[in-house]
């Protein structure tokens, strides 16, 4: 929270010392320039000045008058300044009045910085500054009085957001305040936004029918959540089992309101859908980076890697190891990130095969047992490099945070990345897959060895480029994962089965057949979890799938034709 | 039956080199087990706690679970080293028979828990649960305890194998399968919801038939009790291999197609096998928890059974007596070793899965059959392994189409 204020506070501060000396008139603008360049209104600016000054001496009980006058006053500064009262960090200095930003550090010293540029002016001392008292009332004012100045940012986003912040605390300063607004708003969107919040108010205060139905109407098909509130709140206050019992209330006015929190309801529900889709499509993501990696190797080599969950590790670790070694580049280290990934873990990979897979040609289960052990030995060797504890790996700033799409509906954006990432990497493979002459080769190979060999293929540099390349691609699944979940040395060991999963499901030997099964297992899976749990749901979409081999053990796409013999 | 490896038993039991063996290898496995449990036990009988040839009941019951360990193992020999079956699921087996027992130990504990509820194991108090879930109940008999702690292992094996075993699911897939299975029961014992202890399991025991699980004589008599089911296990087993059943699942572990083609239902034999084989790690299982004292979700982790695996990869698979000592040698080795350094273990067991594979790929059994036995008769030892394991995987998906 003190974080969220103090950045808060910064982008004020920066702000304000911006148009520092440029008094803002109370005419709103969307421009910024048009605000600067106003030329500065003394009088206005001592006002506030004096008004800020007087601050310093009045006592409690009298300060909420003199809030009210510095909000009227309409400076720019006032954010700033009601934003550090609120947070109960507004001192003053004791000789010469000047306010100050106090917060107290880890040692209890008093960190001072200005309230409106967020410039650091050093410690000061416990007896050379005063604090600027606040109640609850103020503290009630100081929260509404913000929201309401919040009404006078400069981009219309802002405003909006500003107003939708309000929907659920319509008191009469904030209802005028709206209406004020409304008359020189231009921005559509925001004139919505108003109307909205006029008819919640409309309906909440009026006892004309004609006006109750005209706000409703409005209401209707709004998400927001105090609009439903609302609405529900009337609806319950005058129907029971169904009909309405309270005639005091027009039946009308109810009926519609009942009709509208339907709407928004079934609306509500489709959103919900939308969202699990979208959670089904992120994990199907998830599932298809840690998969295709090992599509290569069990699909096209029929190797069992069971240390495939090692190398996606690896990848993780590779991000972690690169963002230490570019602290100062951590929004640029993914891009490094991506190729060291894919270079150390497909080292590993055709080390791992030179060194183990290739003795254990056509013994599939031996494979097995053999990369099971490698797998202990890497889990291992990360511990004791770096340590058995989860190492964190930030993420960038332009992939935190999420899309917005309305007031039920938001996408974390490093999942919509991830997604379009898996379908990049996945298009990629395809291509080296199916156009390159590595591809051509590995696929020869895969398709009859001695054949292969006997046309001149180097067979066992293409194994040990097809595996490296597999593990490779587990490499840069890390990459991603590491984004989204915790890097430690378990990581691997967590999608190593449902890998196997999504692979035999999808039909080994065949990539398209992985990405269609690791979408359709992570949307099967998220739209289980909300019945069940997500544990549950995990467990019956394994069971599902050993039933489903049973029935069809080559997976949904078999491969057809010589190359399935 | 020309496969060199598939008689390996037989090939030791009447060998024809330089070494004749003067007496069969079963009677000579019962008899060295025998010897030790009774050398062991007087000596944590009888003995005095300050003579040298005291043995701890620490070590009876570390010793004790060595044997279930070994019992197990034998059990993935059974399925894995006569027919060709790589199960990475039969901790799955183990553990159900545990929570069989555990249930029953559970009930004996009665009022004397934290809670003191006589009806209700602490958990389900904790949890605040009214009564008793159904399939608790009549698990406070010992005999039905027993039962179940079978029947459950054995019908999901059965269960399992006939879905599995019918549609020819074979080699790698059916490994994964088997792996995906205990995956699946382990997530879903760490659910609160099922109603056996969550994360935490079965624990807390106090007594078993009415004897002190913490007494001494308690101790050895369960030590020797799981000496002479694994004897028992061993001489069934080994009784099973050398009948018709066991002559068929060899063929079927070196040409299973052929097999079907001479007529035999290689699926009905391949049931019938995983099925005992479950049994017999359900048995382990059981004998397994009241020695260790306690019974939880882990024992379910694939890790575990793939461990099982290496056991008897050590060993040498294919040979009962292999798989009994696999497991005895590497959980001796994994409690000496964790001790002294426990991160080099892992490193350590990792390496053996490795080397084991590359540079043993007959275990030790078969390491000192080619070095001491080997015979005029077999000059050359070819790859000893199944046909599963010679065709390269999409051989396993072949049979179903």
């Amino acid at each position: 929270m003190m974080a969220v204020g103090c950045l808060f506070l910064l982008l004020l501060g920066s702000g304000g010392a911006k148009a520092n000396s440029a008094s803002v008139s109370t005419e709103l603008s969307k421009d910024v320039e048009i605000n600067s360049s106003v030329p500065v209104d003394v009088t206005e600016r001592t006002s506030a000045e004096a008004l800020l000054e007087q601050l310093t001496h009045t006592k409690l009980s009298k300060a909420a008058a003199l809030l009210e006058q510095l909000e009227q006053s309409g400076d720019v500064r006032v954010r700033a300044v009601f934003q550090t009262m609120l947070d109960g960090a507004l001192y003053y200095q004791r000789d010469n009045r000047q306010l100050l930003a106090v917060r107290k550090g880890e040692d209890k010293s008093l960190n001072a910085s200005d309230v409106f540029s967020g410039e650091s002016l050093g410690v000061v001392a416990k007896k050379s500054v005063k604090k600027i008292r606040v109640n609850n009332r103020l503290r009630v004012y100081l929260r509404g009085a913000l929201s309401r100045l919040a009404l006078n940012a400069d981009s219309a986003d802002d405003r909006n957001i500003a107003v939708m912040s309000m929907l659920d605390k319509l008191s009469a300063d904030n209802v005028a305040a709206l209406q004020a607004l409304d008359e020189r708003e231009t921005n559509h969107e925001v004139k919505v936004s108003i109307a909205l919040a006029l008819a919640m108010n409309t309906l909440a205060t009026s006892s004309d029918r004609d006006q109750r139905l005209a706000a409703i109407e409005v209401m209707d098909g709004r998400l927001e959540a105090p609009v439903k509130n609302q609405l529900r709140a009337l609806v319950d206050s005058a129907v029971v089992d169904g009909s309405i019992v309270n005639s005091s209330l027009d039946t009308q006015v109810i009926a519609a309101a009942q009709k509208a929190l339907q709407n928004i309801d079934g609306k509500v529900t489709a959103y919900g859908y939308v969202e699990q889709l979208f959670f089904g499509l992120s994990l199907g993501s998830v599932l298809l980076l840690a998969a295709i990696g090992l599509a290569i190797t069990f699909g096209v080599m029929g190797v069992i890697n069971m240390a495939h969950g090692e190398m996606i590790m690896i990848g993780a670790y590779a991000t972690f190891v690169v963002q230490q070694l570019m602290p100062n580049f951590l929004e640029y280290s993914i891009w490094v990130a991506i190729p060291a990934a894919f270079l150390t873990a497909g080292l590993v990979g055709v080390l791992i095969e030179r060194c183990v897979i290739r003795y254990l040609h056509g013994r599939p289960l031996e494979t097995l047992l053999a990369t099971f052990g490698i797998s202990l030995i890497l889990q291992q060797a990360v511990r004791t490099i770096f340590s058995p504890l989860n190492q964190t790996v930030v993420t960038p700033e332009w992939m935190s945070g999420s899309l917005e799409i309305n007031a039920v509906l938001s996408i974390t954006y490093s999942r919509i990345y991830i997604f379009i990432f898996a379908l990049i990497v996945f298009a990629a493979l395809q291509l080296v897959m199916k156009k390159t002459s590595l591809g051509l080769q590995v696929r020869a190979v895969s398709q009859n060895r001695s054949m292969a060999k006997s046309m001149g293929i180097h067979t066992d540099r293409v194994d040990a480029l097809t595996f490296g390349l597999g593990s490779g691609i587990a490499g840069i699944a890390g990459v991603a994962l590491s984004q989204i979940t915790n890097v430690g040395p378990n990581l691997g060991q967590a999608y190593i089965i449902d890998s196997f999963m999504v692979v035999v499901f999808g039909g080994v030997g065949n990539l398209l057949g992985t990405l269609f099964a690791g979408f359709s297992l992570g949307i099967a899976n998220k739209f289980l979890e909300p019945a069940t749990g997500a544990v549950l749901a995990n467990i019956i979409v394994l069971i599902f799938i050993i039933l489903f081999m049973q029935k069809r053990p080559k997976g949904l796409f078999p491969q057809k034709g010589r190359a399935a013999e | 039956m020309s496969t060199p490896s598939s008689n390996s038993m037989n090939r030791l039991s009447h060998t024809v080199g330089k070494y004749r063996l003067p007496i069969k290898p079963t009677s000579l496995f019962v008899l060295v087990l025998f010897t030790a449990t009774l050398l062991a036990s007087m000596a944590n009988l009888w003995v005095p706690a300050d003579s040298a040839f005291h043995v701890s009941t620490y070590t009876i019951t570390l010793l004790g679970k060595y044997l279930c360990f070994a019992m197990l193992a034998m059990a993935v020999d059974v399925v894995w080293g006569y027919c060709g079956i790589l199960s990475l699921g039969h901790g799955a087996f183990f553990a159900l028979g545990g929570y069989g027992m555990g249930m029953y130990l559970m009930r004996q504990i009665g009022d004397r828990g934290v809670y003191g509820n006589p009806e209700l194991p602490d958990f389900m108090v904790f949890l605040d649960w009214a009564e008793l879930p159904w399939y608790w109940l009549g698990m406070d008999n010992f005999g039905f305890a027993l039962l179940m702690a079978l029947a459950v292992p054995g019908l999901l094996a059965f269960v399992f194998g006939w879905l599995a075993f019918r549609s020819k699911v074979t080699g790698v897939y059916l490994s994964i399968m088997t792996q995906a299975l205990t995956y699946a029961l382990m997530l879903a014992f760490f659910r609160n919801e099922m109603g056996f202890g969550g994360n935490n399991g079965l624990t807390d025991f106090k007594e078993i038939l009415g004897f002190d699980l913490q007494a001494d004589s308690t101790r050895v008599s369960l030590f020797v009790i799981t000496a002479v089911m694994l004897a028992l296990g061993y001489v069934v087993s080994q009784f099973i291999m050398n009948s018709r059943m066991g002559r068929v699942v060899l063929a079927i572990r070196d040409g299973e197609p052929r097999t079907r083609f001479l007529g035999y239902r290689s699926e009905r034999y391949k049931v019938w096998l995983f099925v005992y084989s479950a049994l017999l790690a359900a048995v382990a299982g059981a004998l397994y928890v009241p020695q260790v004292g306690i019974i939880n979700p882990g024992e379910f982790s694939p890790l575990n059974s793939i461990e099982v695996v290496v056991w008897v990869a050590v060993g040498g698979r294919g040979t009962l007596y292999g798989a009994v000592i696999g497991a005895l040698l590497v959980n001796y080795a994994k409690s000496r070793f964790s001790v002294v350094m426990p991160e080099g273990w892992i490193f350590a067991l990792g390496a053996l899965f490795v080397w084991v594979t590359l540079f043993l790929p007959k275990g030790l059994a078969g390491w000192a059959q080619d070095k001491f036995f080997k015979t005029e008769e077999h000059p050359s030892e070819d790859e000893p392994l199944s046909s599963d394991m010679d065709t390269p995987i999409s051989h396993s998906a072949k049979g179903a189409s």
